[in-house]
């Protein structure tokens, strides 16, 4: 049996809840003068660790374990604050694991971000000697693979000019082009696939593949993107709640991740809501109207059917509700809201204790990201149920409007407009 | 986390694991091998700053002479003519202008190097690599900006060596490199205590920079030791700023005190202060991405 390239024993990862920079200075003051003076006032050490356990802890991992083997690619799959991020971190040393420990050979070389440490006076080519060492290359290595790696980049025509004076795609296509190339055994990358036009996403894409399958080196993968986790991982590993639920192939993980999100649609459980409780939100399925299936991955510009189940207590209104669905971005800023007060629509419910409504919504203009929806049921300014973050979701970037054929990246907004050039 | 530790196998037909992870922290792993594997990186640390700062700047290295020249005349006023603090004879601005530069380095060792996890964030929150490199690039790129304002007091010198003055250069100039490599751990060694201490009380880092305008007080930058009470010598003596100082006041014009006991001195507390804040520093490197 081939011994494995990686061997993850037991790692965990607790971070304190709250107290850590409470924003204002006299606060952080007083706070540190109080926990100094406590901890100083601790008769022994048990009763300063005491005092330290009182604060919350969560655990971001919990007893992770795995192996990796040479050539594997790994697609690390899970929902926001899975610990997919916090797995990856560790894994790249840039902070350490509570308990466990990781055993390894060969360089990591990790890509958490594009273009780390890319100085904006320098040139290109001082930049890709930079970038390249701070990944851990050595000025030799990138010296052999310097040609490639601004023929990869596409910029060989400014590659002496400062990357200050560089269009976006190309600062991000150099940055990639510079981590492409890494002579690492083990290569981690955290969905920096999410940027660029969608042929140079490819592109990257068949580079990643060919790293793990012509060169035989290790990858970890993380995205939200299941296509592209399907096109380039052999296996795959399930986290949720820090925790590894499963791994194994990665069509069966995919399909398993997605059963697990489709059960999560049921609204019943939800703490974090408030009203009355007269009429709940009972489920809320997400349905492609062409084809009548649950959709588990959203994509921009087509058509989107919001089915949502209601349970009602008896006596609970029956006229004039008003059914509202937010959409936030993936920082909890409000982006849009559907409402039948904007519509103007009036609804009643039928007279019954579980019913459904169903809301059509034409061509969704959310460009790629992550997003949540917020529920909100009233009548006569009475709130009968209203969910915070009832349903986390992922919207794959496509071609919105004919003439408008790249698809806006990560980070570069969450909207469509429709424009032309004149 | 010793990178580099060899992991012994049982299987010895397979190749060993040639690194681990842990959870704990030895104290005393200071990751010499591994810092001297990104030593590229360090070189090119150094370039970026300096061409950096050649770039935004229309004069340059000029800029350099600018700051100790101003502090120069700041000084010949208040301390010269309004105070009138003994030079041990000297003319003033030979005098003052080797403390302001010296102890502009000194002072540009310990802020750079006491925010350093501030200022790389963001670097040393999305990728590894022995953070030790950070800290040494800070304090050999101020290096630099160091021997340029050196030159300005080498010219000074010149200009009074051809108005009659003569150096009275010894043979204690061979300890100028000591002197230097005092300064820069003394400087780097503070600093480090600082970041290390900044990144769990952060209120540290507002009395650092104001702690620095004292500390110049501390020590001989505006008066010579010998005019200071003798009561109160041995502790001005104590900061190795004050025998760097005098020993190269010695060393070029023959005043100031020195003694190699004061030497010694000087040196055992720099590198009690330097691997105090090494340890310090390779202790919160670590996890300080989760608490900053």
């Amino acid at each position: 049996m081939e011994q494995p390239i990686i061997k993850v024993n037991q790692i965990s990862k607790v971070y304190q809840k709250g107290a850590i920079g409470s924003g204002t200075f006299s606060r952080d003051l007083e706070n540190g003068v109080k926990s100094f003076y406590s901890r100083l006032t601790a008769r022994n050490k048990d009763e300063a660790r005491g005092l330290r356990k009182k604060k919350e802890s969560i655990w971001s991992l919990k007893d992770v374990s795995f192996e990796l083997h040479e050539g594997d690619a790994v697609g690390i799959i899970g929902r926001n604050g899975a610990g997919k991020s916090t797995l990856l971190k560790i894994l790249s040393r840039v902070t350490g694991p509570t308990y466990g420990s990781i055993e390894g050979r060969g360089r990591i070389a990790s890509l958490l971000e594009v273009g780390t440490g890319f100085h904006p006076e320098l040139s290109g080519r001082e930049n890709i000697f930079l970038n390249g060492a701070i990944l851990g290359m050595k000025s030799f290595e990138i010296r052999k693979n310097f040609d490639e790696i601004v023929e990869f980049s596409g910029v060989e025509d400014f590659i002496d000019t400062p990357v200050k004076r560089y269009s976006s795609g190309m600062y991000v296509r150099l940055a990639f082009a510079v981590a492409a190339h890494l002579e690492s055994e083990i290569l981690i990358i955290d969905e920096v696939l999410a940027v660029g036009d969608s042929a140079f996403q490819k592109k990257c894409l068949g580079k990643m593949g060919s790293i793990s399958k012509d060169l035989g080196r290790t990858v970890l993968f993380v995205s939200h993107n299941m296509q592209s986790i399907q096109n380039l991982c052999n296996k795959s590993l399930l986290l949720n709640n820090g925790e590894l639920i499963r791994q194994g192939k990665t069509a069966d993980i995919i399909q398993e991740y997605l059963n697990e999100q489709e059960t999560y649609t049921s609204l019943e459980l939800q703490k974090n809501r408030k009203g009355d409780g007269k009429i709940k939100f009972k489920n809320l399925r997400l349905i492609d109207p062409e084809t009548n299936q649950v959709l588990n991955q959203i994509t921009c510009g087509k058509n989107l059917l919001v089915e949502i189940d209601f349970i009602a207590k008896e006596g609970a209104p029956i006229k004039d509700l008003e059914i509202s669905i937010g959409f936030n971005d993936q920082f909890g800023t409000r982006q849009t809201l559907i409402s039948n007060e904007l519509s103007g629509q009036t609804l009643s419910r039928p007279n019954a204790e579980i019913w459904t409504q169903r809301i059509l919504v034409n061509k969704l203009s959310l460009a790629l990201g992550n997003y949540s929806l917020n529920l909100f049921v009233s009548s006569k300014g009475c709130i009968h149920d209203w969910v915070m973050d009832a349903m986390p979701f992922y919207v794959e970037g496509d071609a919105y409007f004919e003439n408008i054929t790249m698809t806006l990246g990560s980070g570069k907004g969450n909207f469509y407009l429709d424009f032309n050039y004149l | 986390m010793g990178f580099g530790k060899a992991e012994k196998t049982n299987q010895q037909m397979t190749p060993r694991y040639t690194w681990k992870i842990e959870s704990g922290n030895s104290w005393y792993s200071l990751k010499v091998k591994e810092a001297w594997e990104y030593k590229d990186l360090f070189f090119l640390l150094l370039r970026r700053d300096f061409v950096a700062f050649y770039k935004q700047t229309v004069l340059g290295p000029l800029w350099f002479f600018v700051q100790p020249i101003i502090t120069l005349f700041v000084y010949t006023f208040v301390f010269g003519k309004i105070a009138a603090v003994s030079t041990d004879g000297l003319p003033r601005p030979l005098f003052y202008l080797p403390g302001i530069i010296c102890w502009n380095y000194f002072a540009e060792c310990l802020l750079k190097n006491s925010t350093v996890f501030r200022d790389n964030f963001n670097l040393f929150s999305k990728v590894y690599f022995p953070r030790i490199i950070l800290p040494m690039s800070i304090v050999f790129s101020s290096m630099v900006r160091f021997f340029i304002q050196m030159s300005l007091f080498v010219v000074v010198l010149l200009i009074y060596y051809f108005k009659g003055l003569k150096p009275e250069i010894n043979s204690t100039i061979a300890l100028l490199p000591l002197l230097l490599i005092l300064m820069a751990a003394f400087g780097q060694g503070l600093g480090l205590i600082v970041s290390a201490l900044t990144t769990k009380y952060r209120d540290l880092s507002l009395l650092v920079n104001f702690g620095v305008q004292l500390l110049l007080f501390s020590t001989t930058v505006v008066y010579p030791l010998n005019a200071a009470p003798i009561a109160i010598r041995p502790y001005i003596g104590l900061n190795p700023m004050t025998t760097i100082l005098e020993t190269f006041r010695h060393a070029i014009l023959g005043q100031g005190s020195f003694s190699v006991a004061a030497l010694v001195q000087a040196t055992i507390i720099t590198i009690c202060i330097f691997f105090t804040g090494l340890v310090l520093f390779s202790k919160v490197e670590r996890n300080f991405v989760d608490t900053i």
